[in-house]
């Protein structure tokens, strides 16, 4: 039987919304505080959903274990406490919500082997959440 | 079409243990959850029906008897209990909470006659939840 299991996981990070491609008018105009050149932070919910037959052995879509080190090495340390601005994954792309759900839903899908990814859901505060499924439409 | 979500509270414990495996293996799958003495969770369930609305009562469902369908098929049979020792599905299929919401679902399928079950959804602690949809 398919289910689908999803876990929750936090890390803090700092950002600055900023296009080069914009004049700083524009910038300003765009993304208003967010645009401060210091930058400004975020305790970010990540939810990740996964799917998968649930193996009658186990009882399980896959360990949790796998999933939490995962995410654990290739998220919450590649992300945690950093300025995403700074970060390569960021050269040249503006680390808006959107563009932060798309790249850790990517580095999942990509990497992550022991069951399928279904969603990325990720809360920027308790007032915004971004949600992506690999260009699906997201089920109720 | 309109979605209708109803929450409910149980607590439960519960061990995760396949007496087809060897201790290590079971060990080393399960973890902590091993532990044949059990330990316990607070969970939430959320049951959500689909249908159209009713023009004259304006419902898709009456809340009052899904309340009691739920307290008598789930609730009353899950609270409070050391799931593998208790429920008859938990005697062999291990007590996880993907099976809770599979369980969860084919206690309350058959039941629901007034509208159509659209997903189970178990939340074993509020970091960790699984939806089921009755997909095979």
């Amino acid at each position: 039987m398919k289910a689908y299991l999803t876990r929750r996981y936090w890390f803090s990070a700092s950002h600055r919304l900023h296009c080069e491609e914009m004049s700083e008018a524009e910038n300003k105009a765009t993304y208003g505080k967010c645009n401060n050149p210091y930058g400004h932070g975020h305790n970010y919910a990540v939810e990740v959903t996964v799917t998968g037959q649930v193996e009658e052995r186990t009882g399980m879509i896959c360990n949790l274990a796998d999933l939490d080190a995962f995410v654990g090495k290739n998220i919450l340390e590649r992300f945690g406490h950093e300025n995403l601005n700074r970060l390569p994954d960021f050269n040249g792309v503006v680390p808006t919500t959107e563009n932060l759900c798309v790249k850790i839903y990517e580095i999942l899908e990509q990497n992550f082997h022991h069951a399928l990814i279904e969603k990325v859901r990720i809360e920027e505060t308790m007032l915004n959440s971004f949600e992506y499924a690999g260009g699906r439409e997201i089920r109720p | 079409m309109v979605f209708l979500t109803r929450k409910a509270e149980f607590s439960a414990s519960h061990y995760y243990h396949n007496p087809e495996f060897s201790q290590e293996e079971n060990q080393r799958i399960f973890g902590k959850c091993n532990n044949p003495h059990g330990h316990g969770h607070n969970y939430t369930l959320e049951v959500t029906v689909k249908g159209q609305v009713d023009p004259r009562s304006g419902f898709v469902v009456d809340l009052k008897e899904l309340k009691e369908i739920m307290n008598r098929e789930v609730i009353d049979a899950l609270d409070h209990r050391f799931l593998n020792k208790e429920v008859p599905e938990f005697a062999k299929a291990i007590p996880t909470t993907e099976n809770l919401a599979i369980s969860i679902w084919e206690r309350l399928k058959p039941k629901l006659k007034l509208a159509e079950l659209h997903r189970i959804r178990v939340y074993e602690t509020p970091d960790l939840f699984v939806d089921y949809y009755g997909e095979v």
